[in-house]
């Protein structure tokens, strides 16, 4: 990787980056890159009392941080008097990541999971790689977990993990190797089966099986909603709890219900500013307040409203009809971090890719 | 006859030079620079890790698919795209211009829309798809439904290449035909198939080449099992969601270079095709 960076980088100086991401879209795709919409109008300016600022997320934030962003405006006017736009982006966590890295100008970014911004790091040195230390709670100002989506009524009595793996039981899931939000899925599973059957070979075995029972891996999360809602098809469907309660609001209580398993992951997208970013920009200072906003009571309470969990223990409990307590474990305590489980489950030829060998 | 290599022909109208140089840097600024990107981008890996990376099980088994359905959608293209042009040159009725018009929609729709709209029709719970699974055929998440969403993004190509070749067949020439004593079948073997043939491989050849690269409708109604039902460029994708650039071009290096292989055969076979005619 690190060769590779440097030509890049010295692509970038001759302003041909953005012909190799077209060559490269052009040979796969077209659609991807949707993911970077209104970013191309974002050169932005301090001092005039007029602020930019891009923040680049992932695809189920939009409706969070278009509230969010409004409430944000009125307090940096109220506190500085300076207008503050934010402009927002949204894709696939990774794809949206490597637009950073290739040189889209995000002054924040809120990702689905840590090892899309570690990349940051690792392919350009946009941020420094104590990154996850400068924010409260490994800069997740608010969490979610994975819980399941089943068909009213639950008619095949679906109550936890092990349901699952039951023979004519079909989930849905997306490819953790495309999406971000179904490697939380997979990690989910694992981290359930090494608790309950106590090692890393019944873990391996429970995985596998689950997704034995994967009829179809779609691409991205929100396709695998569609797959599920729209198409009917499968039993279950491994969601965020954000999004399966977004699709139980937008399509009915009267066709689905949410199952929450005995165990599951404490999923935590993060959050950082993107130093290289800010300071060519000079906009650190409303980088940082639009972060730290997020863990103000007002910042909490519209992350909860939005069925993110809050970090703030008080909106927690507020909004306890809505979060039942469960028992989440961290990526951490079970896996040792992104970085570790993403080579040993998601790299090419690792468990996942096992899974499917012939 | 003495031959003479020379690129400036002598005409009457100036401007040679100038337009051969921005027709060279439009196409060297557009074409060759991002292509020789992913050669580059190749490079950064070893011969040893490269050949690891395209010759992988999952990978090659998304070539067969990926090649494979493509040609199959190509030559259904080639046959139902001949019949439709032929259809909508030679006989008048009402509604031709509609039919017409809607020839060309393929070209307009983003292909995502066209991939979620197959899929929503073939899954098992869709209207067509129902009565297929009837018949315990299975459209959307299987190989078929990757050539059927190839095949419909792909129907274009032919018809249009086809068309105005047809046009320009004169009727004399079959009523010549047909006073000399030949029958209708010789009339279209002997005498319309070869006409049309280079128009129909080159509307083959582009229609299979832009099945190849197509991502957008194939992946929502593939279902990406991985050996069964993955296409190459979602291997791609999948490389560069794990930041691998170097492992996603030398697919995609594997990719360019067979299909340039595969266009050049088909060019050959044309050109051969042309020259018969000429000589006979």
């Amino acid at each position: 990787m690190g060769k590779n960076h440097s030509i890049i980088k010295g692509l970038k100086g001759l302003g041909l980056t953005s012909l190799v991401v077209a060559g490269l879209v052009g040979c796969g795709s077209s659609e991807e890159s949707s993911g970077t919409e209104g970013a191309a109008s974002t050169s932005s300016k301090s001092g005039e009392g007029k602020i930019e600022l891009l923040n680049v997320s992932y695809d189920p934030t939009r409706e969070l941080y278009s509230d969010f962003n409004k409430k944000f405006s009125e307090y940096w006017e109220e506190e500085t008097g300076d207008k503050v736009t934010i402009q927002q982006s949204h894709g696939g966590s990774g794809s949206q990541a490597r637009s950073v890295v290739d040189g889209l100008d995000a002054d924040v970014v809120t990702l689905a999971l840590a090892y899309d911004i570690d990349m940051l790091h690792e392919t350009r040195d946009l941020i420094p790689a104590d990154w996850q230390e400068r924010l409260e709670y490994n800069s997740t100002p608010y969490t979610s977990t994975i819980v399941f989506l089943v068909r009213k009524d639950n008619p095949l009595e679906i109550e936890d993990w092990d349901d699952l793996v039951e023979e004519d039981v079909s989930v849905i899931t997306p490819n953790p190797k495309t999406s971000g939000g179904a490697r939380w899925n997979y990690l989910a599973a694992w981290g359930y089966a090494l608790e309950e059957y106590g090692s890393e070979e019944a873990a391996e075995e429970f995985v596998s099986k689950l997704y034995k029972n994967v009829p179809v891996l779609d691409s991205g999360a929100r396709g695998a909603t569609t797959t599920f809602v729209e198409r009917g098809i499968g039993d279950v469907f491994l969601s965020w709890e954000n999004e399966a309660f977004l699709a139980l609001n937008e399509l009915g209580e009267d066709e689905f219900e949410i199952v929450f398993p005995s165990v599951s992951i404490l999923a935590e997208p993060p959050v950082t500013v993107v130093d290289h970013v800010v300071d060519k920009k000079g906009t650190r200072e409303v980088a940082e307040a639009y972060l730290d906003f997020l863990y103000t009571v007002e910042g909490q309470k519209l992350a909860a409203e939005h069925y993110y969990r809050p970090r703030n223990e008080e909106i927690l409990a507020d909004h306890s009809d809505t979060f039942p307590e469960l028992n989440l474990f961290t990526i951490d305590e079970v896996f040792g971090g992104w970085s570790s489980a993403q080579e040993k489950h998601f790299s090419d030829g690792g468990v996942f890719d096992q899974i499917y060998q012939p | 006859m003495k031959k003479t290599l020379t690129f400036k022909q002598p005409s009457i109208l100036p401007g040679f030079g100038l337009s051969m140089g921005i027709t060279l840097f439009y196409l060297g600024l557009l074409i060759l620079l991002p292509l020789s990107m992913v050669f580059i981008n190749t490079s950064t890996m070893g011969w040893n890790e490269f050949w690891q990376v395209v010759t992988e099980p999952r990978v090659v088994a998304s070539y067969k698919l990926s090649f494979g359905a493509a040609f199959a959608a190509a030559i259904i293209n080639a046959i139902f795209g001949l019949i439709v042009a032929w259809v909508l040159v030679r006989y008048q009725f009402p509604g031709k211009r509609i039919i017409d018009g809607l020839v060309d929609l393929p070209f307009a729709l983003p292909t995502a829309v066209a991939g979620i709209a197959l899929t929503t029709l073939y899954t098992t719970n869709g209207w067509v798809g129902q009565y297929l699974d009837i018949f315990g055929i299975r459209v959307a998440f299987t190989p078929l439904g990757v050539m059927l969403a190839l095949t419909f993004i792909g129907l274009p190509f032919v018809v249009r290449m086809v068309q105005p070749v047809l046009q320009g067949l004169e009727k004399e020439v079959e009523e010549a035909s047909a006073s000399l004593g030949a029958n209708r079948y010789h009339t279209f073997t002997k005498v319309i198939a070869p006409v049309l043939l280079p128009a129909l491989l080159t509307g083959f050849a582009l229609a299979f080449a832009r099945a190849l690269g197509e991502y957008g409708s194939v992946v929502f109604i593939s279902g990406n099992m991985p050996m069964q039902t993955e296409i190459t460029p979602l291997l791609i994708m999948t490389k560069l969601e794990q930041f691998d650039y170097a492992g996603a071009t030398a697919i995609a290096a594997v990719m360019l270079v067979v299909s340039f292989i595969m266009l050049l055969l088909i060019n050959i076979l044309q050109w051969w095709t042309n020259h018969r005619r000429q000589v006979s």
